[in-house]
């Protein structure tokens, strides 16, 4: 079975000597890592470092080769699929931004509740009020509520990524892992995202991978420099831009 | 707002069809039987027959539509539950022949004796029962399309490779249909039919019972797919045509959706053959031919994926056409015609006749909405006129 012999760690997330290769590409290369309950951390790192990998394995969309993958101290991810790891409370927002474009924003939100997900649970599904309230909720969150009947393809850019963030708020997952959800906003958008983010972490653990460097400092968390798939430096932001190989391989000199 | 008016539309364009069908299904029968022949009104037996054919082709399209235009699988070897449905009416109709036949065995049907069967092969058992028969129009189709679909769903076959493979599964079954070995007549299928439930399937009666039968099986399957797509369940299907691994993400077995909604499609499929067969009185391996899944598929294009209306029709524009060209001078070019349309429907209607329609609806109902809105802020109703 998936769940093991009582908790082996108190982080939410655990990997350990996590490898994967592609083809003989070490994508993820003894990564270990982990994140604590309530925590919300930054991921930096050049192209290539293994970011949208690592959440690829997390997710189950990816097996590691060698390594330990835990949820929640006890639950092996990497024997699960993407559909089990999400019903365990893990959401992921994609790099670009993935929302059903065709079916209105109230729509989406309504798929990604986190309700009965089989056939015959929504073959005779009928609404309720805490559901409706729920998505009324999330459309406030993330400022939509007008927006609520446009089909979501209708959205720019920026919309879609906090269309795809309240999905994630709808699935209400303890883990939410954020592949760069400001790029192509602009800074005013950056930074109500941060805001939003930071609002998002007062219940649960996020894990935002991101490139731009001001709205990591915003978030004003622990920040994790991976390199060729594997950690290279971890601390707070002033520490990790002011490691000599962290300017060296990524923030350049 | 957008949605509200588009339910509301589809809802309208939905009881529209309904009443088209139902109201055929009524009229042509009565003309053919109580006007008498010869009159400009009565519609002649054979014309009945034929737009049996198409209901039972409309119901076909359904079929598909509910799989490619809301779930995004292309199954291009649908034809092959529609033959499995006709052969399991057919293998009905083969055993109430009973003595009748050439060789006036009451057991086995004429191929058999000319074949030296000995015996009923055990899968024959039972068709002499119309209850079963009818079960197996069901059961026969929908358990090929689970298998088949628990396989390649489960391996996340997808797109292209899950087209080609249905078109090998509709492939391999005409092969084995051709074999005489294989039970089921061979190279010249089932035919020779005498009568269903004790009626003369010959007579103008059953015809017309048959057509009004075929309607409303083509209203029930219509109003099922409504009933699927307009649920929560048909939101997901779309979820997954339009990003599959999203779905997934979100925490829905994406594979257990397409597979549902598969068999309930080749399970339809199987009702569409077996009204078909009494209907055109034969049914053979040429039905398995990948050709004819291809041409259903061409029918939902045309009349516009992912709105079913279009997709019965289509089945209807298309099969009329087909009646017309190939009984005339036109009939050796029918295939480049066929070609040409689907080239062109996909160049210029890609969203088919009633996609295309929809939309110009659509947009029309916003002009409007924004020519209101104008006329309301240049009558000045709580907004200053701009200087000109």
């Amino acid at each position: 079975m998936s769940v093991m012999e009582g908790r082996t760690t108190s982080a939410l997330l655990y990997l350990d000597g996590v490898h994967v290769s592609f083809d003989g590409f070490h994508a993820i290369n003894n990564l270990s890592l982990t994140l604590e309950a309530g925590e919300m951390r930054a991921v930096i790192g050049p192209n290539g470092a293994g970011k949208t990998t690592m959440m690829d394995i997390i997710t189950g969309k990816t097996k590691p080769d060698e390594g330990t993958v835990l949820f929640d101290g006890m639950t092996d991810l990497t024997r699960l699929d993407e559909t089990h790891i999400a019903e365990l409370g893990i959401g992921r927002k994609f790099q670009k931004p993935t929302v059903f474009e065709s079916q209105t924003i109230e729509d989406n939100l309504l798929l990604a509740l986190n309700v009965d997900h089989s056939v015959k649970g929504t073959l005779f599904w009928r609404g309720n009020r805490d559901e409706s309230e729920r998505i009324d909720r999330v459309l406030e969150t993330i400022r939509l509520t007008d927006a609520r009947n446009r089909l979501a393809g209708s959205l720019s850019h920026g919309q879609k990524q906090w269309l795809e963030i309240g999905m994630l708020l709808a699935q209400d997952p303890k883990l939410l892992l954020v592949d760069e959800p400001v790029a192509g906003m602009t800074d005013v958008e950056t930074h109500q995202t941060a805001e939003l983010l930071k609002a998002i972490n007062k219940e649960k653990t996020v894990m935002v991978v991101e490139h731009d460097m001001t709205f990591v400092r915003e978030l004003g968390v622990k920040v994790t420099c991976l390199h060729e798939g594997t950690v290279l430096a971890e601390g707070t932001i002033d520490q990790v831009s002011s490691n000599e190989r962290v300017i060296e391989v990524y923030l350049g000199r | 707002m957008t949605p509200h008016v588009l339910t509301r539309s589809l809802d309208r364009s939905a009881s529209i069809f309904i009443l088209v069908v139902a109201g055929l299904g009524v009229l042509i029968p009565l003309s053919n039987l109580l006007l008498p022949a010869g009159s400009a009104l009565q519609v002649p037996t054979y014309l009945v027959a034929l737009f049996g054919k198409y209901a039972c082709y409309a119901i076909l399209a359904l079929s598909i539509d509910l799989i490619w235009g809301y779930c995004g699988i292309l199954s291009l070897g649908h034809g092959a539950f529609f033959a499995l449905g006709g052969y399991a009416m057919g293998m009905y109709l083969m055993r109430q022949i009973g003595s009748r036949g050439v060789y006036g065995n009451p057991i086995l049907p004429d191929f058999m004796v000319f074949l030296n069967y000995p015996k009923l092969p055990w899968y024959w058992h039972g068709f002499d029962m119309f209850w079963f028969a009818a079960l197996m129009v069901i059961v026969v189709p929908g358990l090929l399309a689970f298998c088949f679909g628990w396989l390649a769903f489960r391996s996340r076959v997808t797109g292209v490779y899950l087209s080609i493979i249905t078109q090998a599964m509709t492939y391999a079954l005409l092969l084995a249909f051709f074999r005489n070995d294989f039970g089921f007549g061979g190279n010249n299928g089932l035919t020779d039919f005498k009568d269903i439930l004790g009626f003369n399937v010959q007579a103008d009666g059953t015809r017309a019972a048959l057509f009004a039968l075929s309607c409303l099986a083509l209203i029930l399957a219509f109003l099922i797919c409504r009933a699927v797509v307009t649920s929560k369940l048909g939101k997901v299907l779309v979820a997954i045509r339009d990003a599959e691994s999203r779905t997934r993400f979100l925490g829905y077995r994406v594979e257990s959706y397409k597979l549902f909604v598969f068999t309930l499609s080749a399970c339809m499929a199987g009702v569409a053959g077996a009204l078909y067969v009494p209907q055109v009185g034969i049914i053979n391996p040429s039905e398995f031919a990948p050709g004819n899944s291809i041409e259903a598929v061409i029918w939902v294009a045309v009349g516009g994926r992912g709105t079913l209306v279009g997709a019965a029709l289509g089945a209807v524009v298309v099969n009329y056409a087909k009646t017309y060209f190939t009984s005339g001078p036109l009939a050796p070019y029918w295939l480049f015609m066929l070609g040409a349309l689907f080239i062109l429907v996909t160049l210029l209607l890609p969203k088919g006749i009633v996609g295309t329609f929809n939309a110009w609806r659509e947009s029309q109902k916003e002009t409007q909405v924004a020519n209101a809105e104008s006329a309301a802020l240049e009558d000045g109703v709580g907004e200053p006129k701009p200087a000109e």
